[in-house]
């Protein structure tokens, strides 16, 4: 980046030099959705510290570091051992990108379910336009979301997940992106679409994952519909590596008497900041969003959620917990609205985070709004160490002091980690927890296995 | 087995015990009583190693070895146990991990190779029948969600497992019902021998009526202030603590 471009036209002038080799971009509405990203994005700039829904998140790496689109060189990237968060055992549907590229290789989408389609977005654009015309930026907003904005004209890979009307999937599936070991800085607008039709239940286990040590801006948009009487269990892994920017903006529908059961595990990333519009539409709908961030170094992980309730006789239930050690610094905003006429609603929200060291910070900022009167909705924020005397009590019984510590974060967590209604995720999320953990200690074979 | 002498403690920069004497042999229960506010429950976290108890002045001799120098945990290792008037509750482990844990932490210390799950469960399984604890208990989280009973039959549990040289047990009879305290003063008794020592640090009398004390000391205004014998508990049960506190002015 020579100094007079800014990095707002840096991007733009990516755009029109790859826009030509997008998916689809023979497709009108496509080509005109993306020149209204890109129009959106270069009118509104990037998010800065003078929004309030960004006091506490700087983009400071974007504003300075270039990043290259990736390409396919980038995407063929050899990968000795895939991440996971499930068991690598090729028994549950999952697709695997590398550095923004979908590699069928590592991929294990055969023998699908019926009435279940896993695609990249390339290929639903060519194979279904019309359908996925329906539905691709129906639900994430380009006005006020920059970023959203961004990879609406960038999107250039992404996972497009359908589950037809009334299918029970029972394995859980699971989408894993891989970024790193290029040869300069890369960004990549990975885009997902979930359509859960009317009373389908699917379990989705979607991880982001690092390798090597060098910086990648990974633009993440998730749209998710979940249709009236449908249940999805959202799992969400980020772990990125240390240099990376991760924002990820997720925007889920909840029709009626639908649930949606959403939990992001936050584990690493120089800076990451997770998104959360949800939207509940019909009566007698569920959100779940709930999650956990443990930040080490100096890394940022902003979580910020707007959970609407447009329909009488839904709920909500938020509970995020973060570990922060080192500098690290963490956020937490949430916001529920209540909207005038959604009578009977039952909103819960809590964040609680554990600071172990005096350098880490915090800022929590619970927001209720309601416009109904007939409404119970209940919000605490805490922030504090771990007990002096939970962890005396530990030694007391002759368990080490690091031992007792990563306990005691264990302990903090698990209240949070069982909200996770799948055992085998449930276990997999806690396995990631400990490994996590300073590992100055010995652990139980339960612990580690 | 313990040999205190002129032990001075602080916490927060605040004289709490104020020259403590205080000699226990092996095979002996000795009883502190004592007005609420005496020291009492200081005295049982200077022992265990507790931060912020700062030992300002004496030494307490364990085995011959000065324990002051000891983290909690070597502490443990060494064979100390505390028994505490509030047990602490540990939401998401389970009770059996954490036993599990603390018996390898301590025979790690001692240069043991690890129980295994087998091993483990069979040294277990007979402490819970014999204090009456439940298969239950041992899944559920540590102490979360149980009566008061049920944590200090734990704490018993935890002491039976851990099987320590000393044992300290800081108002275990607090909260507890007659049911209950019959239970917990027979898993006390139960671990009596002639290699262990136990201190019960109690305000009430009722608890020495189960667990028969061979020395009592009472303590009050952070000193020793008479020691007796099992009688003294009695006399103390009757007469109150206004003597000493008038003694020790």
């Amino acid at each position: 980046m020579t100094q007079n471009v800014t990095p707002v036209e840096a991007f733009v002038a990516d755009f029109e030099a790859v826009n030509g080799l997008l998916a689809g971009n023979d497709l009108p509405w496509l080509s005109s959705l993306r020149r209204s990203g890109i129009e959106q994005f270069s009118g509104q700039g990037l998010p800065h510290a003078k929004l309030e829904a960004w006091k506490y998140t700087r983009l400071r790496p974007l504003e300075d570091t270039s990043f290259r689109p990736v390409n396919d060189a980038d995407g063929s990237a050899g990968v000795a051992s895939i991440p996971a968060v499930l068991p690598s055992d090729s028994s549950h549907p999952r697709i695997v990108f590398v550095n923004g590229t979908l590699r069928l290789d590592l991929s294990w989408l055969d023998a699908l379910p019926d009435g279940v389609s896993i695609e990249s977005l390339g290929q639903v654009i060519a194979s279904d336009p019309e359908w996925v015309g329906a539905h691709l930026g129906r639900i994430g907003r380009l006005d006020g979301q920059p970023l959203t904005a961004l990879n609406t004209a960038m999107m250039n890979c992404g996972c497009v997940i359908r589950v037809r009307r009334g299918v029970v999937v029972e394995a859980p599936i699971e989408v894993i992106y891989v970024a790193g070991l290029t040869d300069s800085p890369v960004a990549y607008h990975p885009r997902n679409l979930i359509v859960m039709e009317e009373n389908s239940q699917a379990t989705i286990v979607k991880l982001h994952a690092g390798l090597g040590v060098g910086a990648y801006f990974a633009n993440a948009v998730t749209e998710v519909e979940v249709g009236d009487g449908a249940t999805l269990r959202h799992y969400r892994v980020q772990s990125e590596n240390r240099e990376s920017t991760h924002l990820a903006n997720l925007n889920v529908r909840i029709g009626k008497d639908a649930t949606y059961d959403g939990f992001g595990l936050h584990l690493g990333g120089r800076l990451s900041r997770t998104d959360v519009f949800a939207r509940l539409e019909g009566e007698g709908g569920h959100c779940g969003l709930n999650g956990a961030y443990l930040m080490k170094g100096r890394e940022h992980c902003d979580t910020t959620t707007v959970i609407e309730h447009h329909a009488a006789h839904t709920t909500c239930r938020e509970i995020f917990k973060g570990i922060l050690d080192d500098e690290a610094r963490g956020v937490f905003q949430g916001k529920i609205i209540v909207h005038p006429g959604a009578q009977q609603i039952d909103g819960h929200q809590l964040s609680n985070a554990l600071l172990l060291s005096d350098r880490a910070e915090m800022d929590a900022k619970p927001e209720l709004e309601i416009y109904a009167d007939d409404v119970k909705c209940s919000h605490g924020a805490t922030t504090g160490k771990l007990d002096d005397t939970s962890l005396f009590y530990l030694r007391s019984r002759g368990i080490p002091e690091a031992l007792a510590r990563n306990l005691l974060i264990q302990s903090f967590l698990a209240e949070v980690i069982d909200e996770v209604k799948d055992e085998a995720v449930r276990e997999a999320l806690m396995d990631k927890v400990i490994h996590w953990l300073p590992a100055q200690c010995f652990l139980a074979e339960e612990w580690t296995k | 087995m313990l040999e205190i002498r002129n032990l001075h403690a602080s916490v927060d920069g605040t004289k709490i015990l104020k020259g403590i004497d205080l000699s226990i042999e092996a095979g002996e229960t000795h009883a502190i009583m004592g007005p609420n506010g005496s020291g009492k429950s200081t005295l049982s976290y200077v022992l265990a190693g507790r931060e912020g108890y700062e030992v300002t002045a004496g030494e307490i001799l364990y085995k011959g070895k000065d324990l002051t120098e000891l983290s909690p945990e070597e502490r443990a290792g060494e064979g100390v146990f505390l028994a505490f008037q509030y047990p602490v509750e540990i939401p998401g482990v389970s009770n059996t991990i954490f036993l599990k844990e603390a018996l390898n932490s301590i025979r790690r210390y001692r240069g043991d190779e690890d129980l295994d799950a087998m091993a483990f469960l069979k040294v277990v399984r007979q402490k819970t029948k014999e204090l009456n604890i439940s298969d239950d208990m041992l899944k559920r989280a540590v102490n979360v969600g149980f009566s008061g009973g049920e944590k200090k039959r734990n704490e018993i549990l935890q002491m039976a497992v851990l099987n320590p040289a000393l044992a300290i047990l800081d108002e275990t009879d607090s909260g507890l019902d007659i049911d209950a305290l019959k239970i917990v003063s027979d898993g006390v008794n139960a671990l009596r021998a002639p290699d262990r020592a136990t201190l019960v640090i109690t305000h009430y009398q009722r608890l020495l009526d189960h667990i028969v004390p061979d020395r009592v000391h009472v303590l009050a205004k952070g000193r020793i202030q008479r020691s007796g014998g099992k009688e003294l508990a009695l006399e103390l049960e009757e007469k109150g603590y206004a003597e000493f506190a008038e003694a020790a002015a």
